[in-house]
């Protein structure tokens, strides 16, 4: 097992920069999850790491060793690609064989890892098959056995649920992780999909036009996104962004977005205080917007909006409120059982420990 | 009658016509074939009938045997089969090595050396007939299997084909089979190779057949009577006062069926689609 590291590396495509000076370490049986949407370079990133891809400048070392130089076979990785690359010709076992053959290892020894691999993934039955007399979620397993049998010190996989249902999905996702728990290996993780991200990563690093933008564990990206990108990519239903004005009153420091005016904590005045009468980016994600009939703790003055609602979607568990705020349209979460229409009036609370701000023009994060 | 029964009526005519059609045109497209094949067996004096007789009366089984004897049928056949073997197997072999590198190698000038070497398929084979001869006469290859086989070896048309075919194979094979540790000489073995079978044996029966009935080339190449091949062999049937008409057909027929066997084992590889479903759908 090891862990990944890369330095300031950069890849070009002629004049194109897909990768811009990217640095990560990924420690040893760390599962991390790189994300971000589509185009950003995240496979590309990924297959610089497995040799796939040169490496325009910058280090990659695996384990302690600088792998710039090294072919694929030689890096002890293993790759799980997102339409499986199952070879066509050969069965599953012969799949999962090959690498191991070209490595000479002895036949009892191959049949060995494959059958505990095709036992972990519960394919054992499925051995003398072609990948075409497989099912979708059957092929993704193969592929996963063809990366384990190798015992790589690092696995890579690049999208490997994103051609199962839904379903498929949610189970494949725990799946994984109990691989990961159970072979304490290092997995560097790639999707686009922050639903994934969040559910399945030690830490996710989030990618936007081949830079890093924030680098953390789950539940710190999504409390302190450390720029608006990040705020708006990680969370679903997204992040509520609207412009908002700092004023100041007396001894209180408010946000006016116009139709409403949102009190500021005392504990992030200071932060605030340089922008006073000038535009700021107010972040609030759906479920810190209150019902206020519902909400009765901690109603101050000063963090109540009321709109129009627009759309209702009620999900069982929750219903999701489209709310026009005459300046702009906000989703917010309320309660399974709320009576709200369309077209009715709501008053919203916000709740002001959660909010987030970002400077108008970098997007950079001012609470940090 | 309910709409049902005049659609079904109207579907009946329509195939009718659409089977009359096909019938007439296989029937003309086997008719020169059948007439090849009864004329093999027609005693001599019923050729030039003015009735159409398909089947012969009486069947003259011996005009095979005395075609068999007439010229050294032994001989040519072996010429004939080893030649065609050996070119289909140096020209399916250069030709998808040569297009793996086209396709999927990264080496300065790829392109427009492939665009060079794609632009001989411009040049008329006639042209290169005298300039190839002297080469080869030069060489002391003539009226050798050298001088049969080596010329037809090397063939840009299956380089361009295979090419085609290569690139339609997904990227992520190889780089799956780069990570299982292939060299590129295995991936070309194990992975290209074997995934390119259709396309293999297409342009391999192409080259088979195409080699079978050349006449040209083995007749300008050789001189001795134990280098000639087959079609050389029918063309002896032929003479400038007489032809012996039963006794061609009857050799045109030994001479088909190789060439027959080979396209009828070949057809399931040909009409059989692509699997690609290690891949996604
Ligand atoms: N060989 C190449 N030559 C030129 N450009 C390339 C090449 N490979 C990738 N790119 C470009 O690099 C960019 C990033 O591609 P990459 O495949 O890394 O994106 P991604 O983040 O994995 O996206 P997705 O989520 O769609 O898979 C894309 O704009 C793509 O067009
Ligand atoms: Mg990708």
């Amino acid at each position: 097992m090891a862990r990944v590291i890369l330095q300031n590396v950069w890849k070009r495509f002629g004049d194109a920069e897909i990768v811009k000076d990217f640095s990560l370490e990924v420690p040893d049986k760390e599962f991390c999850v790189l994300v971000g949407p589509s185009g950003c370079g995240k496979s590309t990133t990924l297959r610089m790491v497995a040799g796939l891809e040169e490496v325009t400048a910058g280090d990659i070392i695996i384990g302690d060793r600088r792998v710039n130089d090294l072919p694929p076979k030689d890096r002890d990785i293993a790759m799980v690609f997102q339409n499986y690359a199952l070879y066509p010709h050969m069965t599953v076992y012969e799949n999962m064989a090959f690498g191991l053959k070209l490595k000479k290892f002895s036949d009892p020894e191959i049949s060995m890892r494959v059958k505990e691999a095709a036992e972990i993934l519960g394919i054992a039955h499925l051995l003398d098959r072609k990948p075409k007399q497989l099912s979708g979620g059957q092929r993704q397993r193969v592929a996963v056995g063809r990366a384990i049998v190798r015992k790589p010190k690092v696995f890579l996989f690049d999208e490997p649920l994103s051609n199962l249902d839904a379903k498929l999905r949610v189970q494949m996702r725990a799946e994984l992780k109990k691989m990961h728990e159970r072979l304490q290996s290092t997995i560097i993780y790639v999707t686009h999909d922050q639903t994934e991200a969040m559910t399945m990563g030690d830490r996710i690093c989030i990618m936007k036009d081949g830079s890093i933008q924030q680098v953390d564990n789950p539940l710190s990206v999504y409390e302190k996104p450390d720029n608006r990108f990040v705020g708006g990519f990680i969370g679903s239903p997204p992040m509520n962004f609207m412009e908002a004005e700092v004023i100041v009153r007396g001894e209180e420091c408010f946000l006016n977005e116009g139709m409403f005016e949102i009190a500021v904590r005392r504990r992030y005045k200071d932060n605030v205080m340089p922008y006073v009468n000038k535009k700021l980016i107010l972040g609030i994600r759906p479920e810190d917007i209150h019902d206020k009939l519902s909400f009765t703790l901690n109603l101050k003055e000063g963090n109540v909006m009321s709109g129009m609602v627009d759309v209702v979607e009620p999900l069982g568990s929750e219903i999701f409120l489209h709310v026009n705020t005459g300046k702009n349209e906000i989703i917010c979460r309320v309660d399974a059982h709320s009576k709200v229409q369309p077209n009715n009036i709501i008053e919203l609370v916000v709740d002001t420990r959660k909010i987030h701000l970002f400077e108008a023009e970098t997007g950079c994060s001012i609470l940090q | 009658m309910t709409l049902y029964h005049i659609m079904k009526i109207k579907k009946y005519v329509n195939h009718a016509i659409l089977y009359s059609l096909l019938i007439l045109f296989g029937i003309t497209m086997v008719f020169p074939f059948l007439w090849m094949l009864s004329t093999s067996l027609k005693d001599p004096s019923q050729v030039f009938t003015a009735s159409l007789q398909l089947i012969p009366d009486p069947i003259v089984w011996k005009n095979y045997a005395e075609a068999w004897e007439a010229i050294p049928f032994g001989r040519f056949y072996m010429n004939s089969v080893a030649v065609a073997l050996a070119v289909t197997l140096g020209q399916v072999l250069t030709s998808s090595m040569a297009a793996y590198a086209f396709s999927r190698l990264k080496f300065p000038g790829r392109d427009s050396i492939f665009l060079g070497y794609l632009a001989t398929m411009m040049i008329p084979g006639m042209v290169v007939t005298i300039p190839v001869f002297i080469l080869l006469k030069s060489l002391g290859w003539l009226d050798s299997y050298k001088a049969l086989i080596l010329p037809g070896v090397f063939s840009a048309y299956g380089t361009f084909m295979l090419r085609q075919f290569f690139m339609t194979l997904p990227a992520d094979l190889e780089d799956a089979a780069k990570i299982d540790g292939c060299s590129l000489w295995r991936i070309y073995w194990q992975i290209i190779l074997p995934l390119s079978k259709p396309a293999l044996s297409t342009l391999a029966m192409f080259t088979f057949l195409g080699n079978w009935q050349s006449f040209f080339w083995p007749l300008v190449v050789t001189s001795s009577e134990s280098m000639k091949t087959l079609p050389i062999g029918l063309s002896y049937f032929q003479d400038i006062y007489t032809t012996e008409w039963t006794l061609l057909m009857a050799g045109s027929i030994i001479v088909l069926v190789p060439a027959l066997l080979v396209f009828i084992l070949n057809q399931k590889f040909i009409t059989q689609g692509i699997a690609l479903t290690g891949l996604k759908g």
